[in-house]
Formats: C-alpha cells, structure tokens, sequence
C-alpha cells in the first residue's frame, strides 16, 4: 500500500473536479424565469390543451404533431373541448406566442436546453432579431 | 453496509427501469393512432377536411405547349418561392426541387440521335416522379423518406433524415438534393409558413403534400398555365387519366420498373 | 492484458503520440466539419459519396481479409497459421473500427445516428450493414481476446468459442457481400449494377487484407522478437496471389460484358475512369496505375522466385495494396457516380479538410492496431521466452 497517498491525493483532486459545477454555482442560484404572454395568448385563454399540460408536455406534444403531419397526412387536433386547431408549429403555435424571446427561449435557455425547432421553422415574424 | 449497498442498486435499478419504461408506458397510453383518451387531456387527431385524395397522385407535363425556358420559370419560380429553396452559387451544392433540362439528359435511356426540332431546343421539365416502387424508400434505413399510404407521395420526413444520402445514390432520376450547409443564408426571401432545412439533411419535391392536405392543388400546377395536369393515377375518370387516355405519353427510364407518375406528352 | 499494451520502448511511445496527434488533427477537421456540414469536403449533387466511403468500402474489404487466415487453421487444420490467426483478427478489428468511424464521418445528421436501430428497415441494405460490421466486430473481439488469453495462460480456448469461430468465418463473406449490395442493387448506376460486385470485392478484399497482413509480419519479424514464421508468409503470400488473380479476372469479365453488349448506361462509367468522358479524366491516370499495379502484382506473386524472396515480396504486397486500394477507393465509388443519371459529367476529388478527417481515421485505425498487436506479441514473446 505504498500508493496510498498518490490514491487518496488522486481522488480529492477527482472529486474536487468533478462536483466543480455544483460549489461554482453554490448560492448563485437564478430565480425562474418571467414568462410573458402576448396579448392575443392572454385573449385566448388556454392553449390547445390545459396550460399545466403544456407547461410539462409541449415538447411530447409537438412530437405528436409533426408526426401526425409529416408521417400520417393528419393536419387538424382536436382538443378534449372540440377545439380544432391546425397542427403547425410555425403557423398555430408561433401565431399566438409571436414573441418567441421572451416566451420560448426564457424558458429555454433557463433549464439548458437547445431545442433545434428553430434551425428549420421560422420564428415569428414580427419578432426582431 | 453490504445490505445497504444492495439496496441502494435495487432502487437505482428499479429507478432505471422506471425511465426505460416511461416511454413505454406512454405510447400504451396513448393508444391507437391518432387518439388520447382520458379527461381534460384528451385529444384527437384527423385530416383537414379539405384535404384532397387520391390512390395514387400523379402529373402529366404537356410538354407541346412549352416553347421556351420562360414558360417553365413561374413554375419553378413558384416551387422555389414556397418551399424556401436556397441559390447556392457553388454548383455542386445546389438544392433543386423542380428544374429544366434538355431532352438528352431526361430522357438519356430514349434518345435519339435526330430528333425533332422542337423536342430538341425545347426545356424539360424535371421533379421526383413520386415512383409507385421508388428506390429511395428501399434504401433509407431509417424510413426517412417513405411512401404516404394515403395517396402514394413520396415524401421526406427531415427530422429523421441522418443524412447518409443512400437515397441519393439509389435514385436514377437525380431528383434529390443534400444540404451541404445551412441553407437559411441563402435563400433569397422567406416564406414563414414553410420551414427551411438544416445542414445535413436530404430534400426532394414532395408533390405539395402541405397544399394538397389543406385542399389546395401543387403550387408549380396552379402556376402552369395549363402545361402541368394533376390528378389520380387510378381513378378513371381523373384529368390525368383522360389525357393519358386521348395522348400518348412516355416516362423517364420506364425500363427500371419503378413506375413513374411523372407523364409526358411529348 | 491490456497493460501489456502499456509498455514499451520509446519509439513504441513516439509511434503512439505520433498516431494520437494525427487523431486530434483529424478530430479538429471534423469538428470544422459538424459544425459548417459536408459542405468541406468535395462531394456534390451529382457525386453524393466520396472518399470517406471510398475508404469505408476499401477497409471492410481488409477487414473481410483476415478471414483468410483464421479459415485454414480452424476450417483445415492448417497448424501453421495457429501463430498468426490473432494478427488476422486484430487486423479486422482495426479495420472494422475504421470503417465505423468513416460512416460517422460521412454522415449528415451524425447525432441522430440511432434513428436506424429506432426505426429498423429492413428492406434498407444499410440496416444490414449495420448489423454485419457491428456483429463481425464483436465476433473479432470476443474470438482475439479470449484465444490470446488462453494463450497466455498456456491453457486451450474455451469451448464455448469454437461455435462463434465458426461463425465468424461466412460472417466475413457476409460483411464484404452486405457492402457489396449496397451499391449493386441500386438501379440506374450502370457502374455497379452487376452481379460480380460482391465476388469481386470479395477478391480484391482477399488480396488486400493478406497483403497487409503480410507486411505487417515482415515488420513484426525485423522489430520484435516474434516470428511470424516463413512457411506463414508464404502461404499467405499463395492466397494473395490467387485472390488478385480472380480479382483482374472478375475485371475482365465486367469489361467484357460492358463493351460487348455496349449498353451505353454500363459503358460510359468505365469509359469515364480509364479514358474520360467529355474532356473530364482526372481519374485516368489513377485507374491505369491501378492496372499496371495489380498485374505487376501477379507477376512478382505468381512467379515461385520471386514469392520466395521476401524483399521482392514485400514489393510484390505494396504494389497489390495501393492498386487495390486505387481501385476501390478511389474509382469504385466516383466510378458510380459518373456520370450521374442525367448524364452530366460531374468530378470529385477530395478537399484538404476531407483528406485530413480520413487521415485522421486512418491514425484512429493504425492506434487501435498498435495496441492490440502490442498486446498480442507481447504474450507471443512471453509465451516463447
């Protein structure tokens, strides 16, 4: 056991490395982000389904959707009130929610996560960039 | 101590399982296509109810009212404009959807050494011909590129595309293209409706599935001035199957078997 | 066993660092590549495949090949190969690898690599593919290790190994003939539309693999104190020399039936490689020496004179490997592509970035070789001392 101290030496320094991110950021945590709704998303109410849903599930549902449409010609969602909504995410979604920074990527860029939506479906118009 | 390693792996196995089965679990949930029962989450899936149908959807150019390459640009010009096509300057990098060319290179299996004049100097038109038994479909490996049950069109799913371009080489009318960069700066002006391409993926025509499901007809046909016809291969009284019917047609490299539904009237 | 791969002289350590530079070149390419598309490199519309799969085809072929020593000794009892089977199956090991690393590379949307086994398609010969290269991967490793191991332990392998050696043996016809079908069921490439592509890639890959293989013997025999023994080479040198034979042959056969029945889609893709088409010949001079190569080859291998010599041989190797290798990984796949099925007359040859990210394989490929041939003449040096 002559390699004691160069083992215990080696796993502080490996331990010390690897929870590096978690004591950087110890304290720093940022609150959650301030979502704002655009006037015509606060006009309407509700999404195409329950806000709690789509706060959870949006990205399961999209994938639904592009599915739907792409793979089996379907473009029309009926939600659980009979609601019809046209199944596009540039053309429905990014309707409502026109303000794709402040509402989409707020949220995004809080939790880490790049979506790739965006590298093919244009963003709303009216937003600049 | 050991007792309590144990039980740490089986809650982390378990914990495991649990996130393997997630997945599972869901599409149980969500049960037959297109359906999801079950209180304020509910919801249902179905087809526009303009959408247009077909068995088989299928186009025949009446090449005899071309006369020259300016009756072919609206149509281009139209298809480009839609679905967001990029003008690459480096040839070898170009996306072509719907484009012209002359006889001998669309018809290189059926051609003759004196042809007529006109067949000679006039351009012709050339897009996926949306096979019956396409080549492409065989060879993705992901079913990226697949045939719409519904109505035969031969259509690219680009958020599966790995972009090994298989489909490429088994495509004998070189109707497909690879995006060998990112697209978006090069595209002239934008239409917001239809999304752009990324880097990496392969694109062809699809036959304006995205018009025809919304019951609008291709935009290249709607900006044909009568040169392009479109309609369904098996219905018999369909446009296309009357001038098939009173006009002779020929296909590119009908030898090859994989049944083009792409006719022209020479 | 592996910590035999740990030690070694200094150039055995310059080699390696040589090896990991070349590997982190290549990687920054690549990163240039993920990050602009393959845009870099000088594939286009018309010629949609280029040299990483050149390559690719080129080393399943070198992979394939080193069946052709575990076949005699385990199918034939040929006892002599006993001492060389592992240097045949870490080759395929090696090759393998790089064969896997130059489809990653030529990929468009590699992140998205597991969309095969997400959505399987088996009307896809890629699907297939897939499963051979990945299965004959496995078969090598678990087959090399544990046959090296109980070598070294002075033991016999384990019995639950002979079934997979068996296998293994028309899983390497099957890894070159699955890789074959990719190109030979398309139609509309007149090129490769033949019946004879598996055959003949299967016999360039049996020439190319032993000679390889080959000259990696003379050279562990100079460097290490390890003989792969004479009577080894020279059968190796015998298989060589009839597998380049049937592949000039299968050649022919494909001229012959091109130019005789002078059906203009078959033709003009071997009239593009050996005399241009439209003014566009940048592959001529390549092809031809791929020829004068390859029937070089059968001269100096056929000739028992000048196979017995093992400088002569060694010459004999090299010529057969470049001309292959010319053959299938230049002009195979660009041969396919030109002229495309519009008939135009599109060139490819490859970018610096691309030849770089190939090297830089190629460096991958020649690490994993070291190390696992370290290992095993490592426990060759040991067993014998």
């Amino acid at each position: 056991m002559n390699d004691r101290k160069y083992i215990i030496a080696g796993l502080v320094i490996f331990i010390a490395i690897f929870t590096f991110p978690f004591w950087y950021n110890l304290g720093k945590a940022s609150p959650g982000p301030d979502i704002k709704l655009t006037e015509k998303a606060k006009a309407a109410k509700q999404c195409v389904m329950p806000t709690e849903y789509m706060r959870a599930e949006h990205m399961h549902l999209l994938d639904i959707w592009r599915h739907a449409v792409v793979r089996n010609s379907d473009r029309t969602f009926v939600n659980a009130s009979g609601k019809e909504f046209t199944m596009s995410l540039s053309n429905t979604c990014l309707d409502c929610h026109s303000n794709k920074a402040e509402f989409c990527d707020k949220c995004h860029d809080y939790a880490s996560v790049r979506p790739y939506c965006f590298d093919c479906h244009i963003d709303n118009p009216k937003e600049k960039k | 101590m050991e007792s309590s390693r144990r039980h740490f792996l089986t809650i982390a196995g378990l914990a495991a399982l649990g996130l393997g089965a997630k997945p599972v679990l869901n599409a149980l949930a969500s049960g037959s296509a297109g359906e999801f029962t079950g209180g304020v989450d509910a919801f249902k899936l179905k087809p526009n109810d303009k959408a247009l149908k077909a068995k088989q959807w299928a186009m025949v150019i009446d090449t005899r009212k071309i006369k020259q390459a300016s009756d072919l640009e609206p149509m281009i010009a139209a298809c480009n404009k839609i679905h967001n096509i990029p003008t690459f300057e480096d040839k070898r990098h170009e996306i072509k959807w719907i484009w012209e060319d002359e006889y001998h290179n669309v018809f290189p299996t059926a051609e003759n050494k004196f042809l007529n004049d006109r067949v000679e100097h006039i351009p012709f038109l050339v897009l996926c011909n949306h096979c019956e038994n396409p080549p492409c479909v065989r060879a993705c490996p992901t079913k990226a590129t697949f045939k719409r049950e519904v109505d035969g069109i031969v259509m690219m799913d680009f958020h599966r595309c790995i972009g090994c371009r298989f489909c490429m080489a088994a495509c004998p009318y070189g109707s497909r293209s690879f995006n060998f960069t990112d697209p978006r700066p090069f595209i002239k002006e934008v239409n917001k409706e239809f999304p752009t391409r990324m880097k990496g993926v392969v694109e062809k025509c699809d036959f304006c599935a995205e018009r025809i499901d919304v019951g609008q007809l291709p935009a290249c046909v709607e900006a044909s001035n009568g040169i392009l016809t479109f309609g369904d291969l098996y219905d018999p009284k369909s446009n296309v199957r009357e001038l098939l019917k009173s006009n002779f047609t020929i296909r590119r490299k009908q030898s090859l078997g994989t049944e083009p539904c792409v006719y022209y009237i020479v | 066993m592996l910590e035999l791969a740990l030690k070694g002289s200094k150039k055995y350590f310059g080699w390696i660092i040589a090896l990991l530079v070349l590997v982190g070149i290549g990687f920054g390419f690549y990163l240039h590549q993920l990050d602009y598309g393959l845009g870099i490199t000088g594939m286009s519309r018309d010629v949609s495949w280029g040299f990483y799969i050149a390559q690719f085809t080129f080393l399943v072929g070198v992979a394939a090949g080193g069946v052709m020593v575990v076949t005699p000794y385990y199918l034939h009892d040929y006892k002599a190969f006993g001492r060389v089977t592992i240097l045949g199956e870490f080759l395929a090991i090696a090759a393998i690898t790089m064969c896997l690393l130059f489809i990653l590379a030529d990929l468009g949307q590699p992140m998205r690599m597991f969309n095969v086994l997400l959505y399987p398609t088996p009307t896809s010969v890629l699907f297939w593919d897939m499963i051979v290269l990945n299965g004959y991967l496995f078969l090598n490793i678990v087959i090399g290790w544990n046959v090296l191991e109980a070598e070294r332990n002075n033991v016999h392998y384990p019995m639950w190994l002979k079934p997979l050696i068996y296998l293994s043996i028309p899983w390497a016809v099957g890894i070159h003939t699955v890789t074959a079908f990719l190109y030979c069921g398309l139609p509309g490439r007149g090129f490769w539309l033949t019946a004879i592509l598996a055959p003949r890639f299967l016999a360039s890959a049996f020439a190319a693999g032993p000679s390889l293989l080959i000259l990696l013997c003379l050279f562990i025999r100079k460097f290490t104190k390890f003989d792969p023994g004479k009577e080894q080479i020279q059968s190796l040198a015998k298989i060589v020399a009839y597998a380049i034979c049937l592949n000039v042959f299968f050649f022919l056969c494909e001229v012959f039936v091109v130019f005789y029945s002078q059906i203009p889609e078959h033709m003009l893709h071997l009239k593009y490689l050996f005399m241009g088409l439209h003014g566009k010949a940048s592959l001529v001079p390549w092809m031809w020496t791929s020829m004068i190569l390859m029937v070089l080859g059968i001269i100096l291998l056929v000739n028992p004179a000048t196979r017995k010599n093992e400088n002569i041989l060694a010459l004999a190797c090299v010529t057969v490997f470049v001309g292959t290798w010319i053959d299938k990984g230049l002009g195979m796949i660009s041969g396919g592509f030109v002229p495309s099925p519009m008939e135009h007359v599109t060139e490819y040859a490859p970018t610096p970035p691309e030849l770089m990210i190939t090297l830089g394989v190629y460096g991958a490929g020649f690490l994993v070789l070291t190390i696992l041939y370290k290992m095993a003449i490592s426990v060759k040096e040991e067993v014998r001392s």
